[in-house]
């Protein structure tokens, strides 16, 4: 029995509780094992050079990135899930990710970054654009989700043909492998200057979803009725649709393709507080950077170092849980 | 005292005319019937009236002033709307799902005040579903559904409210119930523009009724005038008898004219 009765304020408060004691936490975990005392003298400016290095170049912008790109993904996620009224929608699912990292790539095939310092992140967005646009045109007028999914598959296969074909293309050796990075994402070897690079894209993209919650909570009753409601239901889709592509463009540009995040995490704030997709917006947000630094410090652990990349512990979890919901909800579907 | 005016009405869709030189007015106090047969526009009516679909020509107004020119929170507060078959695509509780009709009075930053949350409850007693507030809508009967649908709508406070068959697939009893609230409603100074297939309840309920007919208003006025013989043959295609009891007519069809 799923808890509704969640107060939202405490639900919230005790995400970003959550949130910042994992962040903490990541600080100390890593492949050089630092003490306690070494990482704070580290963040505060008092370590060994060695130690500043590694605290506050490797760790510091990896889990500063982590928090940007998680929380970007499920804040996406929940709004998507909204606007379509649909609970499979996420920007992995549907292409969009897939398609900002075909962007990415080219950009990265013709070294277009050497002329333009953000040409990376704009060809993601360009990529994740085109992609929410098309499925917007094909998707809005009948609400089905088979449509919607089938319409995702189309761009995603297109999205990584053209990857591979570009790939088969590369230039050189480094080239392919930044590109190969692109398909698994990853927060390793993020930089303060990626992050800021990439920043000012996500923020623009999460104020477009500001003042959005009583519109998806109207739109649940159907766009007509939202509308005698008082919303400008257009106007609200177009703050979603650029939003999502803007800010997911910019955490593909800068991690790559992480997927599943924007899938999993409206679904198990829906557990917690209830079905009001306006409601979901933040926790989502919060929940997902917590889940995203959380699969990432799996990715640090022991066992992990090396191995495994954050793209695919994400979908290790998110895809058998992506097809729990298809389960759950197969009667729906039709 | 408000009007929501409606003169020489046109909309096209597609190519196709859908409604022509429509004309009519709510006022505040009465229930007006839209009726008509399948397809004659009279959904259309309302979805232009919210601004839905555009108008080709003619004009809409409330309190004589055009519809589009009125913000939509503002309209919002004055215009309600019940969808037909009332879609909720989430299963949201009753007593949230209610208070979304106070949305037109809050900022976009703002969720419901505890005044909204009376009201809501108000909303939900008057249509007698108070005591559904923790169930979640879409496992609700057709009945029940019907009437949280109801106090969505009339928790606005809005002084108009288009109502879009919100009888439709109930049983009688709970037809009644429906058309009861409209009533009180109309009674308490708000006009009610009501999509009705019911011609008997359309007569004994409405104030006024407009029989709409492939997109055109084809008479219009007193329940009893509208509902004459020629008119039921022409528009509906039927024949019908009637009889009376205590004062009242009532209609049964029962033959089928010029089938298709």
């Amino acid at each position: 029995m799923a808890l509704k009765g969640l107060p939202y304020r405490n639900f919230n408060i005790a995400l970003i509780i959550c949130l910042v004691l994992i962040s903490f936490l990541s600080l100390f975990i890593g492949s050089v094992s630092l003490s306690p005392s070494e990482v704070i003298a580290g963040l505060i400016g008092n370590g060994t050079p060695a130690i500043s290095i590694i605290v506050v170049d490797l760790r510091l912008p990896r889990v500063l990135m982590g928090i940007l790109a998680g929380a970007t993904l499920g804040l996406s996620g929940a709004s998507l899930q909204g606007m379509l009224r649909n609970p499979l929608a996420d920007p992995g699912i549907i292409g969009v990710t897939s398609s900002a990292a075909l962007g990415a790539v080219i950009a990265i095939y013709f070294g277009l970054s050497s002329f333009f310092p953000t040409a990376i992140q704009l060809m993601a967005i360009f990529g994740a654009l085109i992609s929410t646009a098309i499925l917007v045109l094909i998707s809005m007028r009948d609400s089905s989700v088979l449509t919607l999914i089938l319409a995702g598959i189309g761009i995603s296969s297109l999205s990584t043909a053209a990857i591979s074909l570009t790939m088969n293309f590369a230039p050189n050796p480094m080239t392919l492998q930044d590109m190969i990075m692109w398909m698994l994402g990853s927060l390793e070897n993020r930089t303060i200057s990626d992050i800021s690079i990439s920043l000012p894209f996500i923020l623009v993209g999460w104020a477009l979803h500001m003042g959005i919650s009583n519109g998806l909570d109207a739109s649940s009753l159907g766009d007509d009725t939202a509308r005698s409601l008082g919303i400008d239901t257009r106007r609200m889709q177009l703050q979603i649709i650029l939003g999502g592509a803007i800010s997911v463009g910019a955490v593909v540009a800068a991690c790559g393709a992480i997927g599943f995040v924007g899938l999993v995490v409206p679904h198990i704030v829906r557990r917690l507080i209830g079905y009001a997709p306006g409601r979901l917006l933040l926790p989502s947000a919060l929940l997902g950077a917590i889940l995203l630094i959380s699969a990432d410090l799996l990715t640090r652990m022991p066992f992990g170092y090396g191995q495994l990349r954050l793209g695919v512990v994400t979908a290790i979890i998110g895809a058998p849980m992506f097809l729990y919901i298809v389960y759950k909800t197969r009667k729906e579907m039709r | 005292m408000s009007l929501l005016s409606i003169r020489n009405l046109h909309i096209s869709l597609e190519g196709q005319k859908i409604l022509s030189d429509v004309s009519l007015d709510v006022r505040s106090g009465k229930l007006v019937g839209l009726i008509g047969p399948n397809g004659a526009g009279k959904s259309i009516l309302l979805k232009s009236i919210l601004g839905v679909i555009d108008k080709k020509d003619g004009e809409i107004t409330l309190d004589g002033k055009d519809i589009s020119d009125w913000p939509l929170m503002e309209k919002a507060r004055k215009i309600s709307y019940a969808a037909q078959g009332a879609p909720v695509h989430w299963p949201l509780t009753v007593g949230h799902l209610v208070s979304l009709g106070r949305i037109p009075h809050l900022s976009p930053w703002q969720s419901t005040t505890r005044e909204d949350q009376i009201l809501t409850l108000e909303a939900m007693k008057k249509t007698n579903v108070d005591h559904l507030s923790m169930r979640i809508t879409t496992t609700l009967s057709g009945g029940e559904r019907a009437r949280v649908m109801l106090a969505r709508a009339i928790v606005t406070g809005a002084e108009f409210l288009l109502a879009d068959e919100p009888i439709e697939s109930l049983d009688p009893y709970h037809q009644i119930q429906i058309l009861n609230i409209l009533k009180e409603l109309t009674q308490n100074g708000h006009g009610v523009l009501l999509i009705i297939h019911d011609l008997n309840f359309a007569q004994k309920y409405c104030d006024e009724l407009i029989l709409l007919d492939k997109g055109k208003v084809v008479a219009s006025g007193q329940p009893s005038d509208v509902l004459n013989d020629r008119n039921l043959q022409n528009t509906y295609r039927i024949k019908a008898s009637r009889f009376l009891k205590d004062g009242n007519s009532f209609i049964i069809a029962d033959e089928l004219l010029n089938s298709d």
